[in-house]
């Protein structure tokens, strides 16, 4: 085969389709914080540990009670976002007239606590979870071995993001939402329950997080500290975004995954910081982010 | 009042000092060891609370006393972090008065603690560490590598694989001391050997996700994917090999660094086959088998080799001082590098003035799931690797200590 | 954020309170080693700095910068390198190091401070990243292995620092030095308009202020003193590591400073100590796979009823009751 860059195409092309799968990470997570930055006005540093809720939900759900991949990826999310309305409740209600750096510090709190806990049951190794039967195995593309699991990975992950754009973009519900960012007072006037609207939306974002989680056990092995470095990045995802933006989370997810893998590529040690230098050219150039509103 | 609160507070730190403190007097009657390891981090399995538990054993068969003398034991968990492992240990020397540190896992910690440990001339027996360099150009007068190291590896496992055939080699090196030494002990074998290296890539300790490192060494076109990893980074690699299906499209990966609860917790399904040098196998005589069901009966598991290497170390250290009725780190030194170590663990055994044991080591290959008769029967030891063969020679070594240099 | 703002009418009897709350915590703190294990003081005291050194930031300029790690490691390791390579005193290593600290404070400040709140934080952190990502790369760093063996060498090239003691004064003194820079600024011109920027930054603007000036400014003298800090550490522990450079440790600080009380003077020492404490003593004890789960217990318990902290929160009480 010619060589492309002077790389041969299998690194390339493989490379940027474990970008790809990486991004559709990216993009679930991202997708959750943005909706939860949006209604709530607070940055979820939760959401890692969250995310590895999910996974753990799955796993101890096959272990112990026998629940399989496809009955956890319902089931987990429900259970997390449960979790998520609680604190929601409990907790970050109490802090919304207050600066928007407490919602920050008291999820960086709660992300201290779940994992700190976790750790001290299951230890930070991973715990195993296999592949469902049906997803085992895989094709040869040609340029590289797919195995089944990590196409499911994009194929769902694709699906649940454009679902949830629809939905804000495109149903009653979601110009609720909307106008529940733009103007909280105002849709409160019109009869609309607005903190049940919040409790909800935090839910849902923290739902997708954990979607993500059960998405990830397979592959990446279930451990108490899978989320908290991803987390980080994540961020990074969101801000290039523009913090609100339901598009400019997944576009930007599935970009700062292809950027990454062309990166590894290129000079793989600087793979995970490579983002944090898009992120700064970005906020120095559009500071409102690449899909946000001047505020 | 602001200062009153203040003044009590202090009151208060100062009197949870001086308890420690107090504590410390009475340490010259006791014989103080501490047991560093990373407890719960990615490397926990192979030594960790296993480890701790293999120590307490030995301090028991030992009669928890030395001439009198009560032995204690205190643990911590470093998180295979070289700070929080050499402050650690530099507080139980000057506080809890420990004489000896044993266990010890990431090679990055051991060096550092043996700065530690060398400044204050105190013991280490380092038992869960690989790189060779800890008796090489790190050596201190005060340490002991017991179990193995990456110099052991290359030449068992490295050797076996160039031997049949696998000449070019990928590496896949855990980003730190222990993954270079562990690669540069490797590329020595290889090179000896007329084989060569393609390439490689370096990865942070406890890494989430091998699959583009993984497709990058089946771009390499390398006969031979090399482990230059340990642990939990061992196991995420193998299982992201398989996913991608590696072997199946040609190569074949050599794990050089492989424990016994590594190949328990992926199945013999995903590693039979896999060649591998260990300084210990529960299965091997009487004695070892004697000694393993003992473990197993306290912990449940089979032991590891740094587990029973612990075990082992921390006997000899305890007969040492036993013998030179002193807990003098010359003194016991001197006592544990004339005295052989014949157990269990190892026949003949020796400690050389570099600090490193040196006792005989086993490639072994890993069996098939038909051949397995019960779930710890994991191994079928291949041949045996002769104490002098498996160590770096003294000829070769930069050690300070080693005479002519 | 929510602050004390010292009543004019009452800052004179303020400043001399705090004069002498000051000399008696020097007391205890010439006294304290030899009821304490020295390295452990010296360890709260390298926080302390640390912390203080955040608090200028977050309580002063009411910026919360999630990128102080950097900070602490910069100095930790050019402190370590320039002693072990290139034969420096400790003094000038230590110099050296908070000299390096401070240009990168320069250049985070220029980068940064245009932006507010959320994003602030966001920058501050994603410019740390890239500077642990330097530090995993950088050869002279050692990778994970860190920078080992640091010699505590000769004070002036004629004191020794190798006993725990010498050390512990030297500590001391550096902590009293970086303390008063800090006591300076506040209660300086410059401190006044920082912390009218804090109030109504609008306001100060309209008053003819170059406000992004003075936030640069107090930038880079907090990244200056957290560098100090990270110097003296290094020395303190012979080591240099990775792990002051990872985020967790820029959140390590927004804890201690939070739990003493954002923007009061002592607040952040009273916090420093609390947390280097609890992971000190908990950590040897059964409790040890809790200390992660306990401070975030804190942090929540902090956010969500004592927003003032330690220090605040007594503050709050004696104006109630005493005044």
């Amino acid at each position: 085969m010619a060589e492309l860059l002077g790389f041969p195409p299998q690194v390339l092309f493989g490379q940027l389709l474990i970008g790809l799968i990486n991004g559709s990470f990216y993009a679930l997570l991202s997708l959750g914080l943005a909706i939860i930055f949006g209604l709530l006005n607070i940055i979820n540093f939760a959401h890692g540990a969250q995310y590895m809720l999910g996974a753990f939900v799955a796993w101890l759900g096959l272990k112990f009670l026998g629940v399989n991949y496809w009955v956890a990826l319902v089931l987990a999310p429900l259970v997390v976002a449960a979790i998520g309305i609680a604190i929601e409740k409990t907790m970050l209600r109490r802090l919304y007239k207050e600066d928007h750096l407490y919602g920050l510090l008291l999820t960086f709190g709660l992300a201290l606590i779940i994992e700190g806990s976790f750790i001290h049951f299951f230890g930070v190794s991973g715990q195993p979870y296999s592949v469902p039967a049906a997803l085992q195995g895989g094709n040869n593309l040609g340029f590289m071995f797919l195995p089944t699991y990590r196409a499911w990975i994009i194929v769902a992950s694709l699906v649940i993001c454009f679902g949830t754009w629809y939905m804000i973009e495109r149903t009653k519900l979601g110009a609720y939402l909307r106008a529940g960012t733009e103007n909280p007072q105002l849709l409160q006037a019109f009869g609309i329950n607005v903190p049940l609207l919040i409790t909800l939306t935090y839910g849902y974002g923290v739902a997708l997080a954990a979607f993500a989680g059960v998405l990830a056990a397979p592959i990446y092995s279930v451990s108490p500290v899978m989320g908290s470095n991803l987390l980080i990045v994540v961020f990074a995802v969101v801000v290039i975004g523009g913090m609100g933006s339901i598009s400019g989370a997944i576009v930007t997810g599935l970009m700062m995954g292809l950027i990454e893998g062309l990166t590894k590529v290129f000079y793989p040690e600087a793979s995970t910081t490579v983002i944090f230098l898009v992120m700064i050219i970005v906020l120095l150039v559009r500071p409102a982010g690449l899909f946000g509103k001047e505020a | 009042m602001k200062m009153l609160k203040k003044l009590m507070c202090s009151a208060i730190v100062s009197a949870m000092a001086a308890s420690t403190a107090a504590q410390a007097d009475i340490s010259d009657n006791e014989i103080r060891i501490g047991y560093l390891a990373d407890m719960s981090g990615t490397y926990s399995a192979l030594a960790g609370p296993g480890g701790l538990e293999a120590a307490k054993m030995a301090i028991e068969d030992f009669g928890g006393k030395v001439n009198g003398k009560k032995i204690t034991i205190v643990s911590a968990d470093d998180q295979n972090k070289p700070d929080i492992g050499a402050n650690k240990v530099r507080q139980w020397i000057d506080v809890d008065k420990v004489d000896m540190v044993a266990g010890m896992v990431s090679s990055a910690v051991t060096i550092a603690v043996n700065k530690v440990v060398e400044a204050k001339d105190k013991v280490s027996l380092v038992s869960g560490s690989a790189s060779s360099s800890i008796t090489n150009q790190f050596c201190t007068a005060n340490s002991v590598h017991y179990v193995y190291d990456t110099y052991a590896l290359a030449h068992g496992t490295g050797e076996a694989v160039v031997r049949e055939g696998g000449d070019s080699w990928f590496f896949l090196t855990a980003d730190y001391a222990f993954g270079h030494a562990m690669e540069s002990d490797v590329t020595e074998v290889v090179k000896e050997s007329g084989g060569k290296v393609v390439g490689g890539v370096r990865h942070p300790l406890a890494t989430n996700d091998f699959s583009s490192f993984i497709l990058q060494a089946q771009a390499s076109g390398a006969k031979i994917v090399g482990l230059a990893n340990a642990g939990a980074d061992t196991t995420n690699s193998l299982k992201t090999a398989k996913e991608f299906g590696v072997v199946q499209a040609g190569q074949k990966i050599a794990g050089l660094l492989i424990f016994l609860n590594d190949v328990h917790s992926l199945g013999l399904e995903t590693t039979q086959g896999l060649q591998l040098t260990t300084g210990f196998y529960w299965d091997r005589t009487p004695e070892t088998r004697a000694w393993s069901k003992r473990y197993f009966d306290r912990t449940g598991k089979m032991p590891t080799m740094v587990q029973a290497g612990i075990y082992s170390s921390v006997t000899h250290y305890l007969s040492a001082v036993k013998a030179s009725n002193s807990d003098a780190s010359s003194a016991v030194m001197a006592q544990m590098k004339k005295t052989p170590i014949n157990d269990f663990f190892a026949e003949n055994g020796r400690i050389r003035e570099d600090g490193r044991m040196i006792h005989d080591m086993y490639l072994a290959e890993v069996k098939k799931p038909s051949e397995s008769t019960g779930e710890w029967d994991l191994y079928k030891i291949l041949r045996t690797i002769p104490a002098d063969k498996a160590f770096r020679p003294l000829a070769e070594s930069k050690c300070k200590l080693v005479a002519g240099r | 954020m929510t602050t004390q703002v010292l009543n004019s009418s009452t800052a004179g009897k303020t400043m001399s309170k705090t004069k002498l709350s000051f000399m008696i915590l020097l007391l205890v703190g010439l006294v304290a080693p030899y009821a304490i294990y020295p390295v452990f003081l010296m360890k709260v005291l390298c926080f302390a700095l640390f912390a203080c050194a955040f608090n200028l930031m977050l309580g002063y300029g009411g910026l919360l910068s999630f990128g102080h790690a950097a900070f602490l490691a910069t100095g930790g390791y050019i402190t370590g390198h320039t002693i072990m390579q290139w034969g420096l005193t400790p003094e000038l290593g230590i110099l050296v190091g908070t000299a390096c600290s401070a240009a990168m404070g320069f250049v985070f400040g220029k980068l940064a401070i245009r932006r507010q709140g959320i994003y602030f934080a966001m920058i501050t952190l994603a410019l740390s990243q890239l500077v642990f990502f330097l530090y995993v790369q950088a050869p002279f760093t050692g990778g994970e292995n860190g920078l080992q063996g640091i010699p505590r060498g000769n004070l002036f090239g004629l004191i020794s620092l190798e006993g725990n003691l010498a050390m512990y004064y030297f500590v001391l003194a550096v902590f009293v030095i970086g303390f008063s820079v800090i006591y300076r600024t506040i209660h300086s011109p410059f401190g006044q308009i920082l912390k009218a920027i804090r109030e109504n930054e609008p306001r100060t603007v309209s008053l003819g202020y170059d406000v992004d000036k003075f936030k640069l400014v107090a930038f880079v003298i907090s990244a200056s003193l957290a560098g100090l800090a990270g110097s003296t550490k290094s020395l303190v522990f012979q080591l240099a590591s990775l792990t002051d450079a990872h985020w967790h440790m820029s959140g390590e600080v927004i804890l201690m400073t939070l739990l003493g009380g954002v923007g009061t003077i002592f607040g952040p020492i009273v916090g420093a100590t609390t947390v280097v404490t609890l992971q000190n003593y908990l950590s040897q004890g059964p409790l040890a796979s809790w200390v992660p789960v306990i401070l975030g217990l804190i942090f929540v318990i902090c956010v969500l009823l004592f927003r003032s902290g330690i220090v605040g929160e007594i503050q709050k009480f004696m104006k109630k009751n005493f005044n």
